[in-house]
């Protein structure tokens, strides 16, 4: 008679609009022109990696400062597949999200030794090791990096049937391709970490984070649970990563690993958004890049503002634009609380 | 001899480290806020100094006594008016927002004061140097070390032998049950802070007399402070002076194998003490 639910009459809305608007995204190169293109590439890499931001601080208390780690490597082991290997640039993605995966179980080793909040200043010294690490790495450029060669370049899987459908030159076939990976990796990524989180690992979760003792008592192993999350977010960072630095053909270990461009700018878009909720990301992203484009012109005004902005937001609505629309019954796009339904219980509970 | 040269600049380096880490602690310490902008407050204070020396033509020491309160003043105001905010059980919010104060503090000095290093002079004392015999050391590095002494002793003092330091023990050990006896865990906070910025203040003189700064060298001098508290074990300042020793000695030898090699030389010592030690060398709390 009585069910668990979590479902919400927004969420029936989402589950019908999202595949809408996946395939007017998939369709939208045809009118689309190239500026466009790449800015909502820049969009959506930017998305996919606050939801795994998200998971791993919102979800899993893990505050990692230390994500561009996982970028950067991951997007040299998408060069050293091209340049060392001879693969095809696409079919080098998944090298990054392997590379990022094994980077993760030294960096987790080490980290998690870290109680509280030295966690995350001891992710961002395996992020800070890696980078000088990898600038020792003179087969791929060392210190001052290296692009991708020409050949593989122009050989990427796809573009040649792009060019023939759009009639398009090859970079701006590259872009294309470049999109609908972005497009893939953000729908797999947070369709993903909203299965998860429905789950019985995303039940656990949201009881870690409730109440540790609590959890604990009733079986939840918070030690795996922890690993588990910080290897999920690891691997689809390094992704990300490798698919960021397909687009751009050029790399460097500060590009790679920077922490403004792919750690404090995730942290804004989340914290600006709404943590711990998938809309947050959403709404944070659409805000952090209306602010980019208005304040372009401004050089560092710009990452001032934002910081700043984070700083009023979690001091005065710590949970987010989000949080402030959704306050108490708002909609629930991706609802995920489990809520028990039924008959009405007589005399109430 | 070029070993124990080697060996004493590290140690004298050390002395900065502990410099830079002795204001982390002290607030860790006292309220287990991690303060991401700690390093970005180093380099707003050199400013500061620097400010002092060049627009008022004061001398560097004086220009840093100057500067001293209008730091504390600062550290005070943060904390009252922003930091007390957030802490609390969740450690998210805190980290979150000093993490953004550290972002707008370093695109702010770098509006303020451009990408351009810059140098604390300090005339004739830069290159002085004192003959021991058997190694030659800077004067300069000398000085640095001799203060990151003198200033342990002095929060050494301050902690075990006054009344602030006993309310700032009672406030780290159980803020509740220290607020029942009359004291303000918020207030006490607050000046915890102001003194730690005063701390900074003085890491800040040597860091700019000593080498060019710019406003993006913030974070690495927060890794350098987290590195030497955490080797030295949470809760000892003379911990943090030993872990401070052992990056400077890492980063001096690993300089003198291959100069590409110093900062990394510095954070494997500091992952090869937490893989042996994992709670520090000279761990005195529990936390």
């Amino acid at each position: 008679m009585y069910r668990l639910t979590t479902r919400t009459r927004a969420g029936t809305v989402t589950a019908i609009i999202v595949p809408i608007f996946i395939v007017a995204a998939l369709a939208l190169p045809i009118v689309a022109s190239r500026g466009v293109i790449q800015d909502l590439f820049f969009i959506l890499t930017m998305l996919t990696l606050a939801q795994i931001w998200n998971l791993l601080a919102g979800y899993g208390g893990l505050v990692s400062v230390g994500q561009q780690a996982f970028v950067g490597i991951g997007a040299y082991a998408m060069f050293a597949g091209v340049i060392l290997l001879g693969w095809n640039p696409v079919l080098a993605i998944p090298l990054g999200g392997l590379a990022a995966l094994v980077l993760a179980v030294p960096t987790a080793f080490f980290a998690f030794r870290l109680q509280g909040a030295y966690f995350a200043i001891g992710t961002w010294v395996i992020a800070e090791v890696t980078r000088l690490l990898v600038a020792q790495w003179k087969a791929l450029g060392g210190g001052t990096g290296t692009s991708l060669p020409r050949e593989a370049t122009s050989s990427i899987l796809g573009t040649d049937a792009i060019r023939a459908l759009f009639g398009v030159r090859e970079a701006a076939a590259r872009d294309v391709m470049a999109y609908w990976l972005a497009l893939a990796l953000v729908v797999v990524v947070t369709g993903g970490i909203y299965w998860l989180l429905r789950s019985r690992l995303g039940l656990a979760l949201a009881a870690v984070r409730d109440n540790v003792d609590a959890a604990q008592s009733v079986g939840v192993d918070t030690g795996r649970l922890r690993w588990a999350v910080f290897l999920i977010a690891a691997a689809a960072t390094g992704l990300t990563g490798a698919l960021i630095f397909l687009q751009t053909a050029r790399i460097s270990p500060s590009a790679a690993f920077a922490v403004t461009d792919w750690t404090a700018n995730v942290i804004f878009i989340v914290v600006i958004g709404g943590i711990g909720t998938i809309e947050g990301p959403i709404l944070g992203v659409l805000v952090f890049f209306a602010l980019r484009s208005a304040l372009a012109d401004y050089g560092s005004w710009y990452l001032m503002t934002l910081g700043l902005i984070a700083v009023v937001v979690m001091l005065f609505a710590p949970k987010g634009l989000w949080g402030l629309i959704a306050s108490r019954n708002g909609p629930h796009l991706f609802p995920v609380r489990r809520r028990l339904t039924g008959p009405k219980i007589e005399g109430g509970i | 001899m070029i070993w124990l040269d080697t060996l004493v600049q590290g140690i004298l380096l050390g002395g900065l480290y502990a410099l830079f880490a002795a204001g982390l602690s002290l607030v860790f310490g006292i309220m287990r806020l991690v303060n991401l902008a700690h390093g970005d407050l180093i380099v707003l204070a050199a400013y500061l100094v620097l400010m002092g020396v060049t627009l008022l033509g004061l001398s560097p020491w004086i220009a840093t006594l100057v500067a001293m309160p209008m730091m504390f003043a600062l550290g005070w105001l943060l904390q009252a008016a922003v930091l007390n905010r957030v802490l609390g059980k969740d450690i998210l919010p805190p980290l979150l927002v000093t993490f953004g104060l550290s972002v707008a503090l370093q695109n702010g000095l770098l509006e303020a004061f451009s990408a351009d290093s810059r140098r604390i002079p300090v005339g004739a004392l830069e290159g002085a140097s004192l003959d021991l015999g058997l190694v030659t050391v800077g004067i300069m590095p000398l000085m640095t070390f001799a203060s990151a002494i003198v200033m342990i002793i002095a929060l050494n003092g301050l902690f075990y032998h006054t009344a602030l330091g006993r309310a700032f023990r009672a406030t780290s050990d159980d803020a509740v049950t220290a607020g029942l006896m009359g004291i303000e865990p918020k207030q006490i906070f607050a000046i915890a802070t102001g003194i730690a910025m005063v701390v900074v203040t003085l890491a800040a003189l040597y860091l700019g007399m000593r080498a060019n700064f710019d406003p993006s060298i913030g974070p690495a001098r927060l890794i350098y402070a987290f590195e030497a508290v955490i080797i030295g074990g949470l809760g000892s300042l003379w911990g943090t002076l030993a872990g401070g020793i052992i990056i400077g000695v890492a980063q001096t030898f690993g300089a003198a194998l291959n100069p590409e090699w110093q900062i990394l030389a510095g954070h494997i010592a500091f992952l090869a003490v937490m893989l042996l030690k994992s709670r520090g060398l000279f761990p005195r709390a529990v936390d």
